[in-house]
């Protein structure tokens, strides 16, 4: 079964030397390779990932090579495809050009074969016996039916040959195996979403790439309802229903109507005790006109519901438009009461701040929040940090910055802050701003501080007291405390709108370059003094008397706040939207699937491993036996070939030698 | 292979199964066959059907197994034997005997236990080469003695986990086949088993050494791992592999990547040998490592075994696909590297059909083989993200 070079008839027809070529074994094995080169493209890069996200890593330029070359979903390419039919075809020429042969050999055990043309085989032996070729005959017959051979015997004029072999089955296993592969492929091309993209591609479907609702999309990206092959995704939140599902295809996507509705009654996840989950699960009711009743079942990972040759899988999950109640705090402003806010995940709402109108659009609720922590003996232990939400801030120029809030107090260094990440662009990670609250959890006394910093006539009291008290006994020095009062509000000024960097930055701008550390020294120093007696005041009033000095906590708290407060530039939010409460609603994320090219693929399953197991395990062998007179003694010649495992079938033909030398004696 | 006296006297007639089978064969067997009982008495109520059906199978694969490969009989037995042992030792105590108990904590412990395995793989890989380089048979014996011994404390080192894994918690326990740490124990058990059975076959403990080093290498890494990372801590599953469909499809992959890591490491020996015969016919090398063809047909059927598991793997992996993840084919990273390696090997063994491709060529390609075996089983969980990540659920 191997490709000799060189022993072809000379005249041959063109289709004959394509069969040829096709056939060929080394066509196969640059075919096998080829396809796992081309395979590795599509696990290097991601596939099928929204358009924009390619764009942003390899710019406009690349983006644009890439995506002729197909490689955002490389596996469904013509080019892929071409390899892979290649493939398929040259796999059936092979079948085409063995398997009668082959069939042929199952059935014939070649009692014709000529005395010569054993004696040119590599495994062979000869003996001369003085016994009778008749006894001789029915003693082999034994022996080759005890090594587990089955035979046939020809008697001539002048000779006698037995025939055997073992593993015909083997053969069973070629056909098996590569039958196997073009059954395989061609059952996996009904179930590939290949014919959708060759209608895609002459125009007679279009993909939707609007966020619009299921039922506004037209015509031309909806699929009929009887569609036999299809694999598509829907969101369905707890209490609602859907009868689409949504196929995602290159930059859109298609809808895909189902013959029934699925309602979702429920979505669970269970977790262990560590917190890790442990099952995720959704309760769903089928409504279907065939039916009298509606159809419940629990379907979770690993456990589908298989309803109408439409199987309904547990893929995900995300929110289902959670109802979050906020508190708006104001951070730029002498506000000190926060603005109630109701809003939805996946809605939006118009807000009027300091900066303008601007819209809030809410995208995400999370209830729990697992995440790895360094305990205080360094272990890394699992913990939650509750609710969050994630919401984009939209200003009226349409930039937007991305938010992500917890709603519960989480604690560093035994002291407890709210954290609310803020990034640019989804590609980076968030950074958090800690505002710093009181031992009961609450943020009021940061808010009281930091409005008191917008409080210009209150600041300039402070400002007034403080450098009256610094120049008390001082006469004639009006002019410079006047001064210093003034610098006091102008650096107040910077730093509640800009922080520490705004100061440096106005420093840099406006000092000559070798006084600037000495400048910025000063100012710390003047600007420390400040907001320490204005945080003092706030203290005042919430009746704590100073004069007892600060405990620690109460010292940590102003770093904190002032740290805070600096960083409120980068923040970039006009407030801090502190989540109040929240009705929790999660939606189920179903994958629902027909594939009927699946029967055809598992056939092709079975075949593939019963033809490899066939091929490997089943040892194929041929022994012949010839009998003849050599002058009133009897001449044995045994040959044998065997396929594959030739080591041991050399051992397996030794041994039967030694056995018949045993009987009959050494050989000739 | 000479043939005994009484072989040549022996009827012709081939004596039935049962004749040929010995009394260690029938006690094994009926062994075998009596902890299955035992556990389905004692767990029966907690299995579904699948699950009983894999206790059913394994019981009869592991029944033919020892009498196909006798040693296996005595190995089984002796891991048997000390994983009842230290689960006795856990008795009422739970996770705390672990610490406490003077077996559990020095011997048997699944940490200690594969601590043990670990310092017996390197040793027995030095006593591979010290017997290869010196000649000395009794030092490769204790070679292979080492190796056993490795594989029976790997093997009882996971089964204590699995018992261990229910200490924790009735839910968080499962079969320790679950993540890298647990696959990669498994992965130097079925090497090493695979190698002592060719050991046993072609008489040869030359290859000893070259097969450990792998191994070895993948102790290595389970140190690190495990110290580095602490990647010893049994986890609960994550709801993606609960299922039934992991038990089997997990160990046929790793009896896969265990066959094509042996080729590679004798496609090594194969060209060192070659190598040698050319340049220094006389050598060392030349005279101890077996014949070519030998080295050859090692080659073959330890590709020709890892190409069969690895296709069973592979088609239970799309099946367990079609039931998790509503496909049986997504065309995700570690499924396409599956199907990359399988494709590899295909080409391989097409190659050994073809003249012109044997000998050199195909050495070399079992042991680039490794690298992509490699990358498949390390690499795609390492560098490339996929739903074998199971970021999504
Ligand atoms: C592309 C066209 C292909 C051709 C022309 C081809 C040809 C052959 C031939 C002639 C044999 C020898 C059969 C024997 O000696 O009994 C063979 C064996 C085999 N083929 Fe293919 N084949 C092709 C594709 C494939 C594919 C796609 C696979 C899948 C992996 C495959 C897997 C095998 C295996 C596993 C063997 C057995 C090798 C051995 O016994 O060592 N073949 N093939």
């Amino acid at each position: 079964m191997t490709d000799t070079p060189g022993t072809r008839p000379a005249p041959v027809s063109r289709g004959r030397i394509l069969l040829e070529f096709l056939g060929s074994m080394n066509l196969a094995i640059t075919l096998l390779v080829a396809v796992a080169v081309a395979s590795v493209i599509g696990t290097v890069l991601q596939q099928n990932q929204p358009y924009q996200d390619y764009l942003i890593k390899f710019g406009p330029f690349w983006f644009e090579v890439f995506g002729k070359l197909g490689l955002y979903d490389v596996y469904s390419t013509a080019w892929f495809l071409f390899i892979l039919g290649f493939l398929v075809v040259s796999t059936s020429v092979c079948i085409y050009r063995n398997v009668p042969t082959m069939l042929h050999d199952m059935r014939s055990y070649r009692l014709g074969v000529q005395r010569k043309s054993l004696q040119a085989f590599h495994l062979k032996r000869e003996w001369i016996s003085e016994r009778e070729p008749q006894a001789l005959e029915e003693w082999l017959a034994r022996l080759l039916k005890s090594a587990g051979y089955r035979f046939r015997s020809r008697r001539d004029d002048d000779h006698r040959v037995l025939a055997a072999r073992r593993g015909a089955w083997s053969r069973l296993g070629y056909l098996f195996t590569h039958a196997a592969i073009v059954i395989i492929c061609i059952g996996a091309l009904f179930d590939g979403n290949i014919p959708l993209k060759l209608r895609v591609a002459s125009g007679d479907l279009k993909v939707e790439t609007r966020d619009i609702p299921a039922s506004e999309v037209p015509a031309v990206s909806r699929l009929p309802v009887d569609n036999p092959s299809f694999r598509g995704s829907v969101r369905i939140a707890e209490g609602s229903s859907a009868n689409v599902v949504f196929l995602q295809l290159g930059e859109g996507y298609l809808v895909q109507p189902l013959p029934f509705r699925i309602e979702v009654k429920d979505f669970r996840i269970e977790h262990y005790a560590t917190g890790q989950p442990r099952s995720f699960e959704s309760d769903i009711v089928i409504h279907d006109p065939q039916r009298d009743q509606p159809l419940e079942a629990t379907i979770s990972v690993n456990h589908p519901l298989v309803y109408r040759g439409y199987a309904i899988y547990q893929a995900s999950f995300s929110d289902g438009g959670t109802g979050l109640t906020l508190d708006a705090w104001l951070l730029r402003g002498t506000s000190t009461e926060p603005m109630r806010i109701q809003g939805r995940v996946f809605e939006s709402v118009e807000v009027q701040t300091p900066d303008g109108p601007m819209t809030l659009e809410f995208t995400d609720f999370r209830l729990f929040n697992i995440n790895p922590v360094k305990g205080p003996d360094g272990r890394v232990e699992q913990k939650n940090f509750g609710p969050n939400f994630t919401f984009k801030l939209r200003d009226a120029t349409g930039q937007a910055r991305e938010y992500q809030n917890y709603m519960l107090p989480v604690e560093f260094d035994g002291r407890p802050y709210f954290l609310s990440g803020v990034r640019e662009s989804p590609a980076e990670p968030f950074r958090y701003l800690h505002i710093p609250l009181t031992a009961d959890g609450d943020i009021r006394r940061f808010q009281r501080f930091n409005a008191l910093l917008w409080d210009d006539r209150r600041v300039e009291a402070v400002a007034r007291r403080t450098t009256a008290a610094a120049f008390a006994g001082r006469e004639g020095q009006a002019a410079v405390g006047e001064e210093v009062v003034q610098s006091m509000m102008r650096l107040v000024g910077h730093f509640r709108s800009d922080g520490f960097d705004g100061i440096a930055e106005q420093v840099r701008l406006t000092v000559p370059e070798d006084k600037q550390a000495e400048v910025i020294t000063a100012y710390m120093k003047v600007l420390q003094a400040i907001l320490g007696e204005l945080y003092l005041h706030v203290l005042e009033d919430e009746g704590i008397s100073p004069d007892k000095g600060l405990d620690e906590a109460e010292e940590r708290f102003f770093d904190d706040a002032v740290n805070a407060i600096s960083a409120l530039k980068a923040y970039g939010s006009p407030f801090y939207l502190q989540l109040k409460d929240y009705d929790f609603v999660q939606a189920t994320g179903l994958q629902i699937a027909r594939a009927p090219g699946k029967n055809v693929v598992y056939l092709g399953f079975g075949l593939l491993i019963a033809g490899v197991f066939l091929m490997f395990y089943v040892p194929y062998r041929r022994l012949w036996i010839w009998i003849d007179r050599d002058g009133g003694r009897t001449r044995l010649l045994m040959a044998g070939s065997g396929s594959r495992h030739q080591q041991d079938f050399e051992t397996e033909f030794d041994r039967l030698a030694e056995r018949i030398e045993a009987q009959i004696g050494p050989r000739a | 292979m000479s043939v005994t006296h009484q072989d040549m006297l022996q009827d012709l007639e081939p004596a039935p199964l049962w004749k040929r089978l010995g009394w260690f064969d029938w006690l094994w067997a009926a062994a075998v066959a009596a902890g299955a009982a035992w556990a389905w008495r004692l767990y029966g109520g907690l299995m579904d059907d699948y699950e009983v059906a894999i206790l059913a199978a394994s019981s009869a694969g592991l029944i033919t197994l020892g009498v196909l490969w006798k040693p296996m009989r005595a190995f089984t037995l002796v891991v048997a034997g000390l994983s009842l042992f230290a689960i006795s030792r856990y008795g009422d105590a739970g996770q705390a005997a672990a610490d406490s108990d003077f077996f559990l904590r020095f011997l048997l412990s699944s940490q200690s236990a594969i601590m043990w395995m670990s310092a017996l793989y390197v040793m027995a890989t030095v006593a591979y080469f010290g017997a290869l380089f010196s000649g000395s048979a009794f030092t490769g014996k204790v070679a292979s003695a080492l190796t056993w011994s490795a594989a029976a404390m790997g093997l009882s080192g996971l089964m204590v986990r699995w018992y261990e894994s229910y200490l924790i918690g009735a839910d968080v326990g499962h079969i320790p086949v679950s993540n890298l740490y647990e696959v990669f124990i498994l992965f130097c058990l079925l090497t090493s088993l695979i190698y002592l059975y060719y050991e046993g076959r072609y008489r040869t403990r030359a290859l000893g050494g070259f097969v450990l080093l792998v191994v070895s290498a993948a102790v290595g890494f389970l140190l690190w791992y495990s110290f580095g990372r602490g990647a010893h801590e049994i986890q609960p599953l994550v709801p993606a592999l609960q299922s039934y469909w992991m038990k089997i499809h997990v160990p046929a992959n790793f009896i896969g990547y265990g066959a094509f890591a042996l080729a590679a490491m004798v496609g090594c020996a194969w060209l060192l040998k070659a190598r040698a015969e050319r340049r220094n016919p006389g050598g060392l090398l030349a005279r101890r490592l077996p014949a070519l063809e030998l080295l050859d047909d090692v080659m073959y059927k330890a590709i020709a075994l890892g190409f069969a598991f690895f296709t069973v793997a592979t088609i239970l992996g799309a099946l367990w696909a079609a039931e998790a993840w509503g496909g049986y084919w997504s065309w995700d990273p570690k499924e396409t590297w599956a199907l990359i390696v399988w494709l590899n090997y295909a080409a391989w063994l097409h190659m050994r059909l073809t003249k012109g491709l044997r000998g050199a060529p195909l050495a070399w390609w079992a042991v680039v083989g490794l690298f992509v075996t490699l990358f498949a089983f390390l690499g795609v969980n390492m560098f490339l993200s996929g739903l074998h990540s199971y970021g999504e659920l």
